[in-house]
């Protein structure tokens, strides 16, 4: 039986990171969940570089929640170095993110994200949308990666 | 009759044609939001038909049928191909054109190259999800799927846009 794999979430929001922590929780998603601050610590903790050197990049989180607006290295861009890396060119990635923007989920699909959803301001709408999150990726959808079972 | 149901758009010239055509019978038109399904098997079809009563669903039987409703060719002649669906959920084993190469023609189209693909196939062949992601699928799933958390996810992705 392997552990629960990692969600990495990428949010420079500290009200946004708690709320979604919470959503987790309330919905007893209890995979362990790594929060990036920024772009730079997103990719750092990818590749087992910086603030995470020594890291094993080939033990990959399950999913990537991503925000797009982001300090330093913002979400497009770790979104761009993820897909040219054969390590990490098929990990699912979930744009999360309060842009409504048409230009940005156009932008978001076309680097290859695997699913564009949209922040609800409402907390329930909040919290609803999370567990379908969590529903949907954690356990319906089969993972790129071979060998690791379902979070069950 | 058909495609004035779909979208209220109106009848594209051509496409009126559709009624001669025997493929016509193979595809169905349903009211709400087009999510266009791509599935051979009748007891499949039921099933997903079932999970998603609530939307508006395009059947196509088999990959050549997706892909003239996709580039609006043959009996979707006139049809905008910029009227995207929802999204496709996509068999894999299909007579004609397989799952497999409808991906790779909607992800080589600028006009489809955006549209959010879910493969639905029982396959259990590990190389056939990493083929499926590596052609740009955004989800792989298998079945039988949990039908009720498909229910539950797909039910209420078109207000959350999680799916």
């Amino acid at each position: 039986m392997h552990d629960k794999q990692v969600i990495l979430l990428v949010e420079d929001n500290p009200d946004d990171e708690a709320l979604t922590l919470r959503a987790l929780k309330k919905n007893n998603i209890t995979n362990t969940v790594i929060v990036a601050h920024d772009g730079v610590e997103a990719v750092e903790y990818l590749f087992g570089t910086g603030m995470y050197e020594g890291r094993d990049p080939t033990d990959l989180p399950e999913i990537v929640l991503l925000d797009l607006k982001l300090p330093r290295l913002d979400g497009f861009e770790v979104l761009t170095q993820l897909r040219a890396d054969p390590r990490t060119k098929l990990l699912p990635v979930i744009i999360l993110t309060s842009s409504k923007e048409q230009q940005d989920i156009v932008h978001g699909y076309g680097l290859g994200a695997n699913s564009y959803v949209r922040k609800p301001v409402d907390f329930d709408q909040f919290v609803e949308a999370v567990r379908q999150l969590g529903l949907y990726w954690l356990v319906l959808n089969e993972k790129p990666a071979g060998g690791a079972p379902h979070s069950s | 009759m058909m495609q004035s149901r779909r979208s209220g758009r109106p009848v594209a010239p051509g496409a009126t044609a559709i009624g001669t055509r025997s493929v016509k019978e193979n595809i169905r038109v349903h009211e709400k939001q087009a999510i266009l399904v791509v599935e051979d098997n009748a007891n499949d079809e039921a099933l997903i038909l079932g999970a998603l009563k609530n939307h508006r669903v395009v059947v196509a039987r088999d990959g050549a049928e997706a892909l003239e409703y996709l580039f609006g060719a043959g009996a979707y002649q006139g049809r905008d191909p910029y009227d995207l669906p929802q999204a496709m959920i996509l068999d894999l084993k299909m007579p004609k054109v397989d799952g497999f190469q409808v991906l790779t023609k909607v992800r080589a189209d600028e006009r489809t190259k955006l549209l959010p693909v879910v493969i639905l196939t029982s396959s259990t062949d590990l190389q056939d999800v990493l083929r499926g992601y590596n052609l740009g699928a955004n989800s792989y799933l298998r079945k039988p799927v949990d039908t009720e958390r498909f229910v539950e996810v797909v039910g209420t992705s078109a207000r959350t846009g999680s799916v």
